[in-house]
């Protein structure tokens, strides 16, 4: 099949980047959308001009590394997809796409199509975990779990990080991502004993990134390539003001956001 | 070289009580005053950094993509073993122990798998403390199941996502120590050589992704933990960034590398659809409890398969091994669905492709009991081959997936250079020949969070260390080094992208040491690599600068070392004149077509030292002895 593929060319930050119209003549409908840049990317190089930069690695929808706008879609059309396997059979013969990075302040351009999610990661280090030292457990089954909780805590733990709620959303939020770590350790008892230090935390440092706040529009969750739930983000919110309410433990301090690179 | 394997003495239940109690401890006021480096952030790399952020250790970790959380462990999918026998089914550490041994066809150290089969229950317990969502029972207990043809069921698993969770416990974790500043996280930044001063491993010569930017870390000791090797045959199923730069690198500077030729093909994953394919996805082989494997008994059959008669079938594993039938291990199925192809009568466009058939279990069971048991897996299948496997049978072909071999590690996990310490898949240590299900993330979390906050203690109260910076002659050699290969693969600007090299030798590899071997073919693929790799630096085309991120560059470095690390490959699987495991030498075989052992001259590790490219590589052999799991052949007639 043929296609027109329009993508965001950006050689950096400072570069202000623009569309660049390629026209792909023989796509093969089996093909992912990462193979199909692929072979624009290797024509590229045979003609001598740089190939297009796009994050991947595990490429089958797990660890959370692709993804970008096609037709203003998170990950594209195809629900609960990520972009590295969604199949080209999901276009139509002769369709453009336009393909373009996540755009939110709180993810600084990189390149081309490949941003800067650290402010995840740092949502995560201010307490996106549980405090226990290697060799500090108990048995396994010391503390039983029922299986619906088991159950929830999973749905919300299979987020990839991979920022599309970001993306998504009209305010650039990253309550989808924050709440589905927060209702995963929280709905848990080995992580219940945290959950109110944890939410001033993560919530903190939300707060103190470039992210803008929730205001319930809903479309975090229809992107979501793991289809987290809405709900996670009701919790958040609980623990959060439940926690900001009886505030006694002023040690909690958000992390200084950085943007360059050679981290000292 | 001798290999001095620091093997405990006495017996194997106590070895590992006992080198804990000889070993030395670090003050722990003098904890902060040593710095480690842990290079990767997978299981193994984020556990031990973790782990030994929260001893008190000063820690640096490296990975190349943009947070640790991505890096390959991720993906598994299948479980984690453990011998806690909660189902009270006759399971203990000694059997664990035991199938190990056997699993791995009598070619790994009883010591380490003895010591991997007692750690394996300390790690479920510290994976449910920091809230990975185990699979439980309605009454609130952990649940099992049975995985890779064991006979109990001790398979810990997380839905079909087990690598996801036990990694986001351990980056969370490592996130927790990010935030205490015993850590300090170096992401998109890849490790380009070993440090090596006064014999001991001292540093890292790195080069950041994003600005290009080439510089040194040091440090009283190194880790790897830097993953497997299987993308040296271009196609496996690994994650496209995992690569043997790392390991390679650090086996240039000295450190042997062990097995290389041992790598495993897994049965079950979806086929090849054409040139542009760029990975291959797993099915879990969990399919074959239901699914029947067949092929037409005619070459060349175009037809249907609804449209070929049953009388036309062959369901060759059930008609080869009338005892285990479509559940042989996962060496014996993949070669026999090689051989099926070979003789042209494999399925697909492509030919090489063998059906995976659920109508008898559909009919027999219902679709709802399949829907129950696989429906996320044919989902998948369904996502990526758009056809229905509840009304067509699957396609499925082999496909690389881990790799047994790996750098040569003592008890201790240190490798042949001091102060460099190997972690996880990186390493060669625990699974022989082959590796069983659902063991590779119990051994990477092992060595991570229970034996080398051990060990590297014992290290570092044991040595002094002088003061090192970026002005000794060995670190000023390194960066050298690093940049004359950068400039040098910048400066070619040939005709050919990377990539097109990297499938030409992914296919030498395929062909000559894949599934089946045969000494006249590795001779032949030895050349054609020498050939290959000469015409890559002659004629490799690499746009773009070395002074921002280039990810033509990234994976030139990558596949330059995957020429040295192939051709090591064949040398190890040519001078190996055995079967064992994943690697099976045609002229090896019993009367029946099955893998042929030589105990009696090849019960050795091989242990490779590096002689400069091209040239014949030494080798080193460290006998290995049974005292407690006795040799037999493996039958499944
Ligand atoms: C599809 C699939 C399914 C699997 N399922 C199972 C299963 O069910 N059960 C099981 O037990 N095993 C399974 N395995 C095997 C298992 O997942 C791996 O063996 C294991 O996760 C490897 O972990 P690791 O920590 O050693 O390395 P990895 O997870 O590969 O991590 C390597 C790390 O090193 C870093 N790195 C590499 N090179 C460099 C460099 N030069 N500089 C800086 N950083 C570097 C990377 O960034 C990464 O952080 C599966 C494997 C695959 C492919
Ligand atoms: S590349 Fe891993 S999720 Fe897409």
């Amino acid at each position: 099949m043929k296609l027109r593929l329009k993508i965001w060319r950006q050689k950096n930050r400072n570069d202000k980047g623009s569309f660049v119209s390629y026209s792909m003549d023989d796509v093969n409908p089996e093909m992912s959308m990462l193979e199909c840049l692929d072979v624009l990317n290797e024509t590229l190089i045979e003609r001598g001009e740089e190939p297009v930069t796009f994050e991947h690695d595990c490429r089958e929808g797990i660890c959370g590394s692709c993804g970008f706008m096609i037709n203003g879609i998170p990950h594209g059309p195809q629900r609960a997809t990520t972009v590295c396997q969604l199949t080209m059979r999901h276009f139509k013969d002769g369709e453009e796409l336009v393909i373009e990075p996540w755009r939110a302040g709180a993810f600084p351009m990189i390149k081309d199509l490949m941003v800067d999610r650290r402010a995840l990661d740092r949502i995560i280090e201010s307490g996106g975990y549980i405090s226990v030292s290697t060799g500090n457990a108990p048995d396994g089954n010391d503390i039983l779990i029922g299986k619906d909780t088991s159950d929830r805590a999973m749905d919300a733990a299979a987020c990839i990080g991979c920022g599309a709620c970001v993306a998504a959303c009209p305010n650039a939020s990253a309550a989808l991502f924050t709440g589905a770590k927060i209702t995963h350790l929280g709905v848990l008892p080995q992580g219940k004993i945290e959950a109110e230090r944890r939410a001033l935390g993560m919530v903190g440092q939300m707060n103190t990134e470039d992210f803008g706040s929730c205001t319930n529009i809903g479309e975090c969750t229809a992107a979501c390539p793991k289809e987290i739930p809405l709900e996670v983000i009701a919790r958040m919110n609980q623990d959060y003001w439940r926690a900001s309410a009886k505030r006694r433990d002023d040690s909690v301090k958000p992390v200084t956001p950085v943007t360059r690179w050679n981290a000292k | 070289m001798t290999l001095d394997s620091k093997l405990p003495s006495g017996p194997i239940e106590q070895a590992w009580d006992k080198t804990r109690f000889d070993m030395k401890l670090v003050n722990p006021a003098n904890k902060r005053k040593h710095s480690i480096i842990v290079v990767g952030s997978g299981l193994a790399g984020a556990s031990a950094a973790a782990t030994l952020g929260e001893l008190g250790y000063n820690v640096k970790c490296f990975c190349f993509q943009d947070s640790p959380r991505r890096a390959h462990s991720i993906a598994a999918q299948g479980g984690i073993n453990a011998a806690k026998n909660y189902q009270n089914d006759g399971d203990s550490v000694y059997r664990l122990f035991y199938d190990t041994v056997k699993g791995g066809d009598f070619r790994a150290r009883e010591a380490n798998v003895y010591r991997l089969a007692q750690i394996s229950v300390s790690i479920i317990d510290q994976c449910v403390a920091q809230g990975v969502p185990f699979a439980r029972e309605y009454g609130g207990a952990l649940t099992n199941r049975s995985f890779g043809g064991a006979q109990v069921s001790r398979t810990f698993y997380a839905r079909g996502q087990t690598g996801q969770q036990l990694l986001l416990g351990a980056y969370q974790a490592l996130e927790r120590q990010i935030h205490e500043k015993t850590v300090t996280m170096y992401p998109r930044t890849e490790m380009l050589d070993l440090i090596v001063i006064d014999g001991k491993a001292r540093g890292i010569v790195v080069r950041h992704l994003v600005t290009g930017e080439i510089t040194t870390h040091f440090a009283d000791a190194v880790i790897l933990g830097t993953g497997g090797y299987g993308n040296v045959y271009y196609l496996s199923t690994n994650a496209k960034g995992s690569n043997v730069t790392a390991s390679w690198r650090a086996h240039k500077r000295g450190a042997l590398f062990a097995n290389p030729c041992y790598t495993q093909i897994h049965p079950t994953c979806i086929p090849v659809s054409g040139d542009y394919q760029s990975k291959l996805t797993l099915m879990s082989e969990s399919l074959r409890n239901d699914g029947r494997i067949w092929v037409p008994k005619q070459k060349g059959d175009k037809r249907k398969p609804d449209q070929i008669p049953e009388e036309e079938r062959d369901y060759y594993l059930e008609r080869r091994y009338p005892s285990f039938g479509n559940l042989v291990p996962r060496d014996v199925a993949s070669r026999n669905a090689k051989s099926v192809c070979d003789e042209g009568r494999g399925v697909g466009e492509s030919g090489l492709g063998v059906y995976l058939d659920f109508t008898a279990a559909i009919k027999r069971l219902g679709e709802h009991v399949i829907r129950e048991r696989y429906g996320n897996l044919f989902d998948m299948y369904q996502r990526i081959t758009d056809e229905d496997p509840y009304k067509v049978p699957m396609r499925i072909y082999p496909a690389i997936h881990y790799t047994m071999g790996g750098l040569w590690v003592d008890y201790h996990l240190q490798s042949t250079i001091p102060g460099l310490f190997v972690l996880g898949e990186a390493n060669f240590s625990d699974h022989g020949a082959n590796r069983l299900g659902a063991s590779a993330l119990m051994q990477g979390l092992s060595d991570g969070y229970f034996v080398i906050p051990y060990t590297i203690g014992h290290y570092l109260a044991s040595n002094k260390f002088a003061k090192v910076d970026s002005s000794n002659p060995e670190a000023q050699q390194a960066v050298a080094n690093v940049k004359q290969i950068t400039d040098k693969l910048l400066s070619i600007k040939g005709k050919r992208t990377v990539d097109s090299f990297h499938r030409e030798l992914g296919k030498i590899m395929w062909e000559y040491c894949g599934m089946s071997r045969t000494a006249e073919g590795l001779e032949k693929a030895i050349g054609l690599i020498d050939a290959l790799r000469e015409e890559f630096w002659q004629n490799v085309n690499v746009p773009g600068s070395g002074d921002d991120l280039n990810q033509s560059l990234e994976k030139a470095g990558r596949v330059a070392d995957f020429f040295e690390l192939g051709r090591l490959m064949c040398v190890d699987a040519r001078e190996r004149n055995e079967s064992c495991g994943g690697h099976f030498r045609e002229e090896y075989q019993t009367p029946e077509g099955e893998a042929q052992r030589d105990d009696e001259h090849y019960s050795y590790v091989a242990a490779w030292g590096y002689n400069g490219p091209g040239q014949h590589p030494e080798l080193n052999k460290e006998p290995l002895e049974f005292d407690y799991v006795h040799p037999s052949q493996r039958s499944y007639k």
